[in-house]
């Protein structure tokens, strides 16, 4: 049996990549992610060969991801919302790029220097580019440490298969807390060669380029259909958790740790009589459209509920397809949702 | 006789694009002769900047990355990094190292990078039509000092070399032109033992090329040779600053 | 079974270390549980306080409204909680710095001298472990014996001396019950 670890959040998605295989990270400190810069810097000094550099801001950070993804290392950068700000030109390069790295958001509350308290504020640019220029990222979105565990690894072995960036989207109530974690098997020779394509020494081969741009529009176009088209093949990797989906009152649509408050609400109304059922998409980028188009019409009322001002609740309402009643609550700041709140305002909805 | 003017083997067949009168193009050649005569090139990575050699991705026959405005540095970093073994270049602007990447290329120079920056310094921003670089000279006119660079709201010129010499870490920094024959040969020579340096593991090196914008200075090819010996050099000193690991 | 318990005080009473050793010891035991801090500037020479929930099923709400326990280790602490406390739920209060009694008559309530318990083992420092000897006592969320080896895990840097003096600690709370 694998040791259960209890462990913080932050530092579980640290020893998680370097279970996948992560031997390359850099990155700036912020609250609440800072564990993890910690946690790479206390594990990488000490592996033979691996490279922890603390960058002078998250811009150097990222772009030294772009370097260390394009001579095929196994990289990772982490920030919280104003950081990862900071990273959007670089993140878009690497996308342009078509070179894989994961990238870590551990949110706060925002705009601006915002608040160093869990929020769900940057999901919008998480899930539909960030940067400039049309392109997406592979954001998955854990709720508990495990899951913080589980889908960094997934995460890098995504944006191999993908070529392209891939983020967890957490928060800093999932990055602060501490939950028992294992870590199952993962066998580093299953990581895909970069040899075919990343930079190095040209012996025997032409020289390479990587080249994030084409000043050709027609050019610049066919990159961005090659795009495209990956976004297309990767809808398939669209995952969503579905809870109590049997006859509910009504159904509730949360990601990260409001999933889980969710999960709380569901367990108090049983005692009220109330049936909540719950769509957590555990992928927000891909979306997982088809889900929730498929569960809305079980309950006439359906309540999306986002530490934010309403982000995902309009992804929500394209795959619903106008066939449901939406409803939104949130809180922002880096105040948490109550489970008590959630309940409150489905009892309000059911009136 | 005749070889001085054959074509390096690390340049490719694609022919420059650079103004008449620029340097970009002799400092190109200059570089794949120091590749060529290290023999490096099939192990060396080359990281070009935004701006007017941004196409040098085009021009230097080896593994090359275009890098985000002012983070060659950063990127270069990530690259050796991961690839200890190979040779990585930066070639980088005035505007991208001394205005936008700033950070990157003091932090590289201070963590003493394994890797050789080549810095043009054309006292202007050429790619984006001339505009105030921070190494334009006081009372230079450009498009966004279009009455001349004021030092009392515009800060004075930087002066790079001098700037990352004062870094207690080690390094190999000097400062060249290429007006003159003699000059050429004192350039070809920094810039190989810069690559030299990287090669024997002692850490970060930059060589400054004093370059001409004859397009954006509004001179012709030799007018811009006069003006860089006339105005770059005496605020510009040339030679090694610091040679220390 | 399910406990919640929020423990609350000042910084530096080492309110998170309470809070880990209840986990740790709740995950030996083979069950579900959850530590969440507050975090940030609170923090600093503020107030520190830590939710801790023990399942025997998954957790989900690492959140928590209306604990079933709350361990006051100082007055502010015990003002800001009192009333959000289940009823049939437990208040552990530190009545060395706490002067005031328990408002609430639908709770049980136990108090204890835990800075006075401290300073007779000669170390005030251990004023945490007295008070959560006494919650392991009363509760019975977790075993004493696995406290015992989360706390050799926790402190594993520490002297024979510090860890046995810890161990006291938790043995003189638990006298209160
Ligand atoms: C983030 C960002 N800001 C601005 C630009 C526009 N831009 C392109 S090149 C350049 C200046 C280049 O000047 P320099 O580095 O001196 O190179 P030169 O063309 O003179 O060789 C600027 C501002 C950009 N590409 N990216
Ligand atoms: S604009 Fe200036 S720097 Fe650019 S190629 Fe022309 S002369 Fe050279
Ligand atoms: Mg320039």
């Amino acid at each position: 049996m694998v040791d259960r670890l209890l462990m913080r959040g932050n530092e579980a998605i640290g020893e998680a990549a370097i279970h996948a295989g992560c031997r390359y990270y850099f990155g700036y400190p912020i609250t609440p992610q800072s564990e993890l810069i910690a946690y790479m810097a206390k594990r990488l000094l000490k592996i033979e060969g691996a490279t922890f550099v603390q960058s002078e801001s998250e811009l150097a950070a990222i772009n030294m991801v772009y370097g260390a993804a394009a001579a095929g290392g196994r990289v990772m950068t982490s920030s919280s919302s104003p950081g990862i700000s900071l990273k959007q030109e670089g993140i878009s390069y690497i996308t342009c790029a078509e070179l894989p790295c994961v990238i870590v958001n551990i949110m706060r509350g925002g705009p601006g220097l915002g608040s160093i308290q869990p929020a769900q504020g940057d999901y919008f640019q998480a899930t539909k580019g960030g940067g400039h220029g049309d392109y997406h990222l592979i954001v998955l979105a854990p709720s508990t440490v495990q899951e913080l565990a589980d889908l960094t690894i997934k995460a890098f072995d995504l944006s191999d298969k993908y070529r392209n960036p891939a983020m967890i989207l957490g928060d800093g109530l999932l990055g602060q807390m501490m939950e028992p974690v294992e870590f199952k098997e993962y066998d580093i020779n299953s990581i895909p060669s970069k040899e075919s394509w990343a930079l190095g020494s040209s012996h025997g081969r032409e020289a390479r380029t990587i080249v994030p741009f084409n000043l050709d529009a027609g050019e610049m176009e066919k990159i961005n259909n090659r795009l495209k088209q990956k976004y297309i093949d990767m809808q398939k990797e669209a995952e969503c958790e579905v809870v109590n989906m049997d006859n509910p009152d009504i159904i509730v649509v949360a990601y990260g740790i409001v999933a889980r408050i969710v999960k709380t609400a569901i367990q108090k109304a049983k005692k009220d009589g109330i049936n909540i059922g719950l769509l957590r998409p555990i992928t927000l980028y891909p979306f997982p459209s088809a889900v929730i188009r498929e569960n809305v019409h079980k309950a006439k009322k359906i309540l999306v509920t986002e530490m934010s001002m309403g982000q995902m609740v309009e992804d929500v309402e394209l795959a619903a397809c106008g066939k449901a009643e939406i409803s939104f609550y949130g809180r922002t700041g880096g105040v948490v949702i109550s489970p008590v709140e959630i309940l409150e305002e489905v009892k309000k909805l059911l009136k | 006789m005749k070889k001085v003017f054959e074509k390096p083997k690390s340049l490719t067949d694609v022919p420059f694009t650079y103004c008449p009168g620029c340097h970009h193009g002799i400092i190109h050649r200059l570089v794949a002769e120091a590749l060529d005569d290290l023999g490096i090139a099939k192990d060396t990575i080359g990281v070009a900047p935004v701006g007017c050699a941004v196409l040098a991705y085009l021009f230097f026959d080896c593994d090359i990355i275009v890098a985000a405005h002012g983070r060659a540095p950063a990127t270069a970093t990530g690259l050796k990094r991961v690839k200890p073994d190979n040779i990585v270049f930066t070639y980088q602007g005035d505007g991208d190292l001394a205005s936008i990447g700033t950070a990157e290329i003091v932090h590289a120079a201070n963590r003493s990078e394994k890797i050789t920056v080549i810095f043009v310094n054309n006292a202007v921003y050429g790619m984006t039509g001339g505009q105030m670089a921070p190494t334009t000279l006081e009372g230079q006119i450009t498009q966004t000092s279009p009455y001349g660079r004021d030092p009392k709201t515009m800060g004075m010129p930087i002066r790079v070399c001098e700037l990352l010499s004062t870094l207690n870490s080690p390094g190999y920094i000097a400062r060249v032109a290429l007006t003159k024959p003699a000059y050429i040969v004192k350039a070809k020579k920094a810039i190989k033992k810069a690559f030299q340096f990287q090669i024997d593991g002692k850490g970060f090196s930059l060589v400054e090329v004093l370059s001409t914008c004859p397009t954006n200075w509004g001179l012709s090819p030799k007018e811009s040779n006069e003006w860089l010996e006339q105005k770059m050099i005496p605020y510009y000193p040339l030679g090694e600053f610091k040679e220390v690991f | 079974m399910l406990d919640e318990i929020i423990i609350a005080g000042f910084g530096g009473q080492g309110i998170l270390l309470i809070g880990r050793l209840i986990a740790q010891a709740g995950m030996l035991e083979g069950k579900q549980v959850s530590w969440m801090p507050s975090y940030g500037p609170e923090m600093r020479g503020g107030t520190a306080n830590c939710t801790v929930i023990v399942s025997s099923e998954e957790v989900a709400s690492p959140v928590v409204s209306n604990p079933s326990s709350l361990i006051a280790m100082n007055q502010p602490s015990l003002d800001k909680f009192e009333s959000l406390v289940e009823k049939d739920g437990i208040i552990i209060v530190n009545k060395s710095l706490i002067s005031r009694n328990v408002k609430r008559d639908d709770v049980e309530v136990v108090e204890v001298p835990a800075n006075d318990i401290a300073n007779e083992l000669g170390n005030l420092r251990v004023a945490n472990m007295v008070i959560l000897g006494s919650y392991i006592a009363k509760s019975k969320s977790v075993k004493m014996e696995n406290v015992f080896r989360a706390l050799e895990e926790a402190l594993y840097r520490q002297s024979e001396k510090m860890i046995k003096l810890n161990k006291e600690a938790l043995e003189r709370g638990a006298m209160f019950c």
